[in-house]
């Protein structure tokens, strides 16, 4: 521990540690733009000078970096202090005049008018003021050192490498966040990080609990978002764990099992909003996709289960908006078929939360389950506004009386043949349900079909509609076609006996379509050696023939075609069958 | 000769592969889509199966023309079935030029399971250029 003196105070303070620090535990405010705890003070500002005197000899430090001293004097106020202050001030407030900070610190030292003429005036509220706490964080916390300084004097700016986006950039965003302008501007944070976050309002954070029903209910590190795993900066989460449970090092691994069957179950995602545009979507307030609404409604969701606009106001009247981008000729044909159903428990529970208005906008009504309709019927006695029509667009629209701004729906009302415009304050889209982004790695992995609405293609609509194409691979829910949890349900309930059913019998039954070939007739060429996609042809050195092995060959035919002999038959497609059925096609 | 061309009904053979073309084809007539009603289906369990001795029988007895269809490069069912059906083709080709045979009357696509749509396209478009082609002359040894 070491004592200094300042302003007269004696404070005591651990070695090492700067003046400013000391100062302010002491309770004495040094100003200064550029000063951060997270990262090693920078000294740039100038601002936070103050006179250290020594024995006989006084000089003028930067307080941020300059370590205290066994005996050190400091003077914070001293005239020759508020002098240069005010002096670095004016310099600084002369170049960027209208940069909040600057001005609130000009202010507070006293700094009305600048007595200089910069060269370099820039007038821009969120100029950069070269502080220099995007480049120290980047480097000392995130370590990942994208940002640096380029030119001198006052050419000096930050820079990217090249000016380019650069590839070490992890858009932590970290350099957004303490730069004390707002001249830093993150574009595209929301695309880069984990997919999951998309519809999650609220704060997005990288440490974060995934849904609310995860089980079990505990927060993950989204490795996108996260500096640590990222650079290996940042770690402050596991200093201030103090059971230890952080683990940066967990990583995914991939472990084989041996299984008889497959049942696939890998779901929808829901269409990208965003590409339609004139919805409003991602651009303004009160806007939101179904599962945000979902998310809202929830009473363990951001607003309690309260239903509430952005800005914190009750809406006065909501606007349910079915098939966005599905039954669309330019996104998808097909129909989502849940969305009609949870838009009227929307609109039910929007009637039954709030005193709001309820606007339904659908192409046709389809309430196709057991108690569907009759859910519909009541909706209807409840007072909500069903209006059958494609919305065209949702704008902002502005009342006369300076009241907020509301969103305008357009859109067409076939029912009494007229162009409306609906006002309300939040609008639910209903997103059309697609298939997995991944859909077609996962088809290629398990050899099955897609139909061509890219959704896993069953053997057969009414007779096999659990199973595919590849023996013991079966699809259920929506990885095979949109469909409600009911339906899910039975689905999954279908396969799963399915595949029970095999497993009791013990044995599985093998196509009869397979290859043989006929000893007297191989010549032993080897030809059909090497077309085997399953190398079950082998060549018997003792017989000098080529031999198939029953259990390995999938009767294919590459081999039968190929044989010059015509030595291997392919049974149930031999050639003697395939010319036959060539003569009786072409006789007629 | 007006007459005749009006009365040609082009004869096409079609082996297609039971995973992919012969379902695609399945799928076409359940979703009621127009396809070449010239069109014989000889369902193969793989296109691969495809000997060139069946393209030049279907020619000798008459047909006038023969279409094979396999799944896309890379879904083959039996992983690479498919790649000696392209390789055989192109060698059909060039004997069929060399028995007197237009080339074009051979025609190999891919068309996946869902691609009805593409069955029914294809065939029709098939079917159009054997018309144009007109009916098979095969010459007398």
């Amino acid at each position: 521990m070491v004592t200094v003196n300042i302003d007269g105070k004696n404070v005591e303070v651990l070695e090492e540690t700067s003046i400013l620090k000391a100062a302010e535990s002491a309770g004495i405010w040094i100003p200064t733009l550029c000063y951060s705890e997270l990262f090693e003070p920078y000294g740039v500002c100038r601002l936070c000078t103050v006179e250290v005197i020594r024995g006989k000899r006084s000089r003028l430090v930067t307080s941020c970096n300059y370590p205290v001293r066994e005996g050190l004097t400091v003077l914070t106020n001293s005239d020759k202090v508020k002098w240069i202050r005010k002096l670095i001030m004016e310099l600084t407030y002369s170049r960027w005049p209208n940069v909040p900070v600057v001005k609130d610190m000009a202010a507070a030292l006293g700094v009305s008018e600048p007595r200089f003429k910069s060269l370099e005036q820039d007038l821009a509220p969120d100029a950069c003021i070269l502080c220099g706490n995007c480049v120290n964080i980047c480097r000392d916390v995130v370590k990942a050192s994208v940002l640096s300084f380029e030119g001198i004097g006052i050419g000096r700016k930050v820079v990217l490498p090249y000016n380019e986006q650069s590839e070490t950039c992890i858009v932590c965003g970290a350099c957004a966040q303490v730069c004390p302008t707002g001249h830093i501007k993150i574009k595209s944070l929301e695309k880069e990080r984990g997919a999951l976050q998309d519809w999650y309002l609220g704060p997005k954070t990288a440490i974060n609990i995934p849904t609310l029903q995860a089980v079990p209910r505990v927060p993950i590190i989204d490795e996108k978002s996260c500096i640590k795993m990222q650079t290996g900066g940042c770690g402050v989460c596991s200093t201030y764990c103090e059971p230890e449970a952080i683990n940066y090092e967990a990583k995914d691994e991939e472990i084989e099992i041996e299984v008889g069957q497959i049942l696939i179950t890998t779901g929808y995602q829901t269409i990208d909003l965003k590409q339609m545009s004139q919805y409003g979507y991602g651009r303004l307030d009160d806007v939101y996709s179904s599962l945000e609404f979902e998310h809202m409604l929830n009473s363990t969701g951001p607003t309690g289960g309260t239903i509430l606009c952005k800005d914190g106001s009750e809406p006065r009247a909501v606007g349910i908006v079915h098939c966005i981008g599905s039954r669309d000729e330019n996104f998808h044909k097909y129909c989502s078929r849940v969305c009609c159903m949870y838009a009227l428990k929307f609109a039910h529970l929007v009637k039954d939360r709030t005193p709001a208005e309820v606007y339904q906008f659908y192409i046709d009504m389809r309430a196709f389950g057991k108690g569907y309709e009759e859910f519909y019927k009541r909706l209807l006695d409840e007072g909500v506004n069903m209006i059958r029509g494609k919305v065209a667009e949702i704008s902002e629209g502005y009342l006369n009386n300076g009241d907020k701004p509301y969103l305008n729906i357009k859109c067409e009302d076939t029912l009494i043949g007229k162009f409306r415009e609906i006002p309300v304050d939040m609008v639910i889209l209903c997103p059309a349900i697609e298939p997995q982004f991944d859909a077609s790695n996962i088809k290629k992995i398990f050899s099955i079909s897609q139909s061509p609405d890219k959704f896993f293609l069953e053997r057969h609509p009414k007779l096999d509609p659990v199973s595919t194409m590849t023996d013991g691979v079966f699809i259920a829910g929506c990885a095979q076609g949109p469909k409600d949890i009911p339906d899910s349900v039975a689905q999954a309930s279908a396969a799963a006996a399915r595949i029970l059913s095999l497993i009791s019998l013990g044995e599985v039954a093998v196509d009869p379509i397979k290859a043989e070939v006929m000893d007297e007739y191989c010549s032993g060429c080897r030809m059909c050696n090497s077309l085997c996609p399953y190398s079950a042809i082998s060549f018997q050195e003792e017989k000098k023939i080529s031999y198939i092995n029953d259990m390995l060959c999938k009767g294919c035919g590459t081999c039968v075609s190929a044989c010059p002999a015509s030595a291997i038959i392919g049974k149930g497609f031999t050639d003697k069958q395939i010319l036959a059925e060539l003569e009786g096609i072409l006789s007629v | 000769m007006e007459q005749e061309e009006k009365e040609f009904n082009p004869k096409i053979v079609a082996f297609l592969c039971n995973w992919c073309t012969y379902t695609g084809a399945d799928l076409a007539g359940v979703s009621r889509l127009k396809s070449s009603p010239c069109v014989r289906i000889i369902r193969v369990m793989c296109s691969g199966r495809v000997d060139p001795s069946f393209v030049i029988k279907a020619f000798k007895q008459g047909a006038d023309g023969v279409f094979i269809g396999g799944c896309h490069i890379g879904d083959c069912h039996y992983s690479e079935g498919n790649y000696k059906t392209l390789r055989r083709v192109e060698f059909m080709k060039i004997f069929l030029e060399e028995f007197g045979i237009d080339p074009r009357r051979l025609r190999l696509e891919w068309i996946s399971a869902s691609e009805g749509d593409k069955y029914a396209a294809t065939t029709l478009d098939f079917e159009k250029q054997i018309r144009e082609l007109g009916p098979i002359q095969l010459v007398e040894v």
